[in-house]
């Protein structure tokens, strides 16, 4: 390698004036870089360079600097809160922890092309998709603790709760759009699900509805690479994006570590949906930087090297970046944000340790909404046996 | 107002008042839109209502009910056909894992007004899976109700109220008993849902079944009476929740209990009516509770269906086994 290309990838972080709300003028490359694949859609390379494209720019052209700090400033929290969620499961308080570590620009862009009156199905690993839609990342956490199995009322965010059997959401999300174009409503619905659940029946189901039915909704998978310790080459033969065809929809795959990119091609597939041309698949390539869970042990089934490789592409160090070459962000807009990373971390702390455990009587609560006689009895009787405890107590 | 009608045509109308009387109401199948289903049920209906409304789906029972789930979820009331028994087990997932939970699991915030309609049980001469009584694999599940009407009346009172309940309903269809006749008033102020009917008086003996075997209990009363003795013949009606008072006031008169169903009997319901009634009836059985039902066995293709369901002389032979005690 010469030192010439070397020099060519690194961010050309002195270069140009300070002017316009991107700062496309200098940090903007017409041709894709070489070795770049083709089918990726990409706004804003590993190293932080705009690069135009034809097709998507125009999705992200009105983005204003304060618009692209607060996608970076998402990143960031939800890092945060994604780590401090791990560290709690370390301490015990959390049962499990799904991390997002690395997708957080798959997530963020996406959940950011949303409108209010949108509708989410997501995974039980969208915790930045949660963080855009206004849930609390403290109710996140209930289920992980184990003191409910989704604490968050779905229509309050447009967000339906955590799905953990793999891939089921789709169909809901898929009968969900249905019943939107049935209200003739202008909303669109996006379902999440990741390169282990294109193997569902549930999934195939999903785009074969969706498609019969022209639904407004946005398929959009997160091919992370592993599903557990699975690659994605022992669930499809050909890229996910390409399944779409066989469906009659369009799919498209997106670097799923480019926020912008992640913006831009979610909005399309979003506008698609709104204006009557039925489901979209959008497969963001990314990369799961954690376990699968914290039960799960990764260096069993992959290597550090392959990990390495992926940190070069990370989503926040490229808007970080981006942001700084384009004077669109300062170091005292990094610092302030860092201060309220830690007190974001401080406050999900403290909430998950003041959660209390459920009442014993909440194993039989809203099991059926008109009621059910055999769940009254045996609340009834469970009831009783615990009281007897506390007769036996008082009677000491 | 009432009205001679055949069970399938008595569904057919009470799906009918309902896509009247509710626009969030929907009918969803595999065939049930032009052709009306299979056996006819939803005939007319799409006719009338619109594509919209009445939804022939593509043939993926996973993706029928999880669909309806997210129409659910968008505030619409699906019913939705699973064409025959043998075929519900690729929607067994959605049904438990999601339909099943989703009101508990959204700690209230999310109701589930679904209404999976499956025609069950043998005795029409069909081909494999498409004579299965699965009713005790839905009711162990809790978030589901599991009914079963025996009549043309029950049918069309019993959908109605089943598509009004806020929890999702596994609705099994007696499909043998499709073509009978009953009087339908439609008129009438139903009783509730999950109660149990006595539909024949009795004193020696009790014998409780549900859909397509309350007929042959009826016959089996019949045939008893000439022989001089009396049972009595409860409709359970419903499955889940299941009316154990009911059985319970009757045992407590008779002191005999025969359960009959289709389905096989190691682990049906019939094992939980036995081991419900033993607990609160102790004292009063005066036999310990038989159950007549299925082998376990796979379903038999047709030619030895008779022999594996229960009939007349079948049910006769536990009546007179309990009587002997």
């Amino acid at each position: 390698m010469t030192v010439e290309s070397t020099a060519a990838r690194k961010p050309r972080r002195s270069a140009g004036s300070k002017a316009g709300t991107t700062g496309t003028k200098r940090t903007t490359r017409t041709t894709p870089k070489k070795g770049a694949d083709p089918d990726l859609v990409q706004l804003l390379t590993p190293e932080g360079e705009r690069v135009e494209n034809p097709e998507y720019d125009r999705y992200v052209e009105g983005i204003t600097p304060d618009e692209l700090r607060g996608l970076y400033r998402d990143m960031v929290l939800t890092r945060r809160f994604d780590a401090e969620a791990t560290s709690l499961q370390r301490q015990g308080e959390l049962g499990l922890w799904a991390s997002l570590l690395g997708q957080e620009a798959a997530q963020i862009g996406s959940g950011r092309a949303l409108n209010d009156d949108d509708y989410v199905f997501p995974t039980y690993r969208e915790h930045g998709v949660a963080w855009c839609r206004g849930v609390d990342p403290t109710n996140l956490l209930g289920m992980f603790r184990g003191v409910n199995n989704g604490g968050w009322d779905p229509n309050s965010n447009n967000f339906h709760l955590y799905t953990i059997v793999i891939g089921s959401q789709t169909l809901h999300a898929t009968g969900y759009a249905m019943g939107v174009a049935k209200d003739g409503a202008d909303s669109a619905v996006i379902a999440y699900f990741g390169d282990g659940a294109s193997s569902q029946g549930d999934v195939a189901e999903s785009f074969t509805f969706s498609a019969v039915y022209n639904a407004p909704v946005v398929f959009f998978c997160q091919n992370n690479q592993w599903a557990i310790s699975e690659p994605t080459e022992k669930q499809t033969r050909v890229p996910l994006y390409q399944r779409a065809q066989g469906y009659g929809f369009p799919g498209v795959r997106v670097d799923g570590n480019d926020v912008l990119a992640c913006l831009a091609v979610t909005k399309w597939a979003l506008e698609r949906a709104r204006n009557g041309e039925g489901p979209t698949l959008v497969e963001a390539f990314t990369y799961r930087m954690g376990a699968h869970t914290t039960s799960d042990d990764p260096t069993r089934y992959r290597h550090d090297d392959e990990r390495a490789a992926w940190e070069a592409k990370d989503p926040i160090a490229r808007l970080r970046t981006y942001l700084l070459d384009s004077d669109h962000a300062d170091e005292g807009f990094f610092a302030e944000l860092e201060a309220e990373s830690e007190a974001l971390g401080r406050r999900v702390r403290e909430a998950v340790r003041a959660m209390p455990d459920p009442d014993h009587l909440a194993i039989f609560e809203n099991v059926y909404a008109d009621g059910h006689a055999l769940v009254d009895e045996e609340r009834a009787q469970f009831a009783a046996y615990q009281a007897s405890f506390a007769d036996a107590e008082g009677g000491r | 107002m009432a009205e001679k009608m055949a069970l399938a045509k008595a569904i057919n109308e009470s799906l009918r008042k309902a896509l009247e009387s509710d626009p969030k109401v929907l009918v969803m199948g595999e065939d049930v839109g032009k052709l009306g289903g299979v056996f006819r049920v939803t005939d007319g209906l799409q006719k009338d209502f619109g594509e919209e409304r009445v939804i022939d789906t593509p043939l993926a029972e996973s993706g029928i009910v999880g669909t309806a789930i997210g129409l659910a979820l968008r505030g619409y009331r699906p019913v939705v056909e699973i064409q025959f028994d043998g075929f519900v087990f690729p929607a067994y997932d959605q049904i438990v894992t999601q339909l099943a939970k989703m009101h508990a699991r959204s700690l209230g915030k999310v109701k589930m007004p679904v209404v999976v309609r499956i025609p069950y049980g043998g005795g029409i001469g069909a081909v494999e899976h498409h004579s299965e009584s699965p009713e005790s694999l839905f009711a162990h599940v809790a978030g589901l109700k599991i009914v079963s009407p025996s009549n043309a009346s029950d049918a069309y009172w019993m959908m109605q109220q089943a598509i009004q309940s806020d929890d999702p309903v596994i609705f099994f269809e007696p499909k043998r008993r499709y073509w009978d006749k009953g009087e339908v008033n439609v008129e009438a102020i139903p009783g509730p849902l999950h109660k149990a009917r006595v539909v024949r008086e009795g004193t020696d003996l009790t014998l409780v079944a549900y859909g397509p075997m309350v007929k042959v209990c009826q016959e089996v009363a019949a045939a008893a009476e000439e022989e001089g003795k009396s049972l009595e013949v409860l409709d359970l009606r419903s499955v889940s929740p299941l009316d154990f008072d009911s059985v319970q006031a009757s045992v407590e008169k008779t002191r005999r209990l025969v359960v009959v169903h289709e389905a096989p009997v190691f682990f049906g319901s019939g094992a939980e009516i036995a081991a419900r009634i033993t607990e609160r009836c102790f004292y009063h059985l005066e036999a310990p509770v038989l159950r007549v039902g299925g082998y376990h066995a796979p379903y038999p293709p047709a030619r030895l269906e008779e022999e594996y369901l229960p009939g007349l002389d079948r049910v006769l032979d536990a009546v007179d086994r309990a009587l002997a005690y």
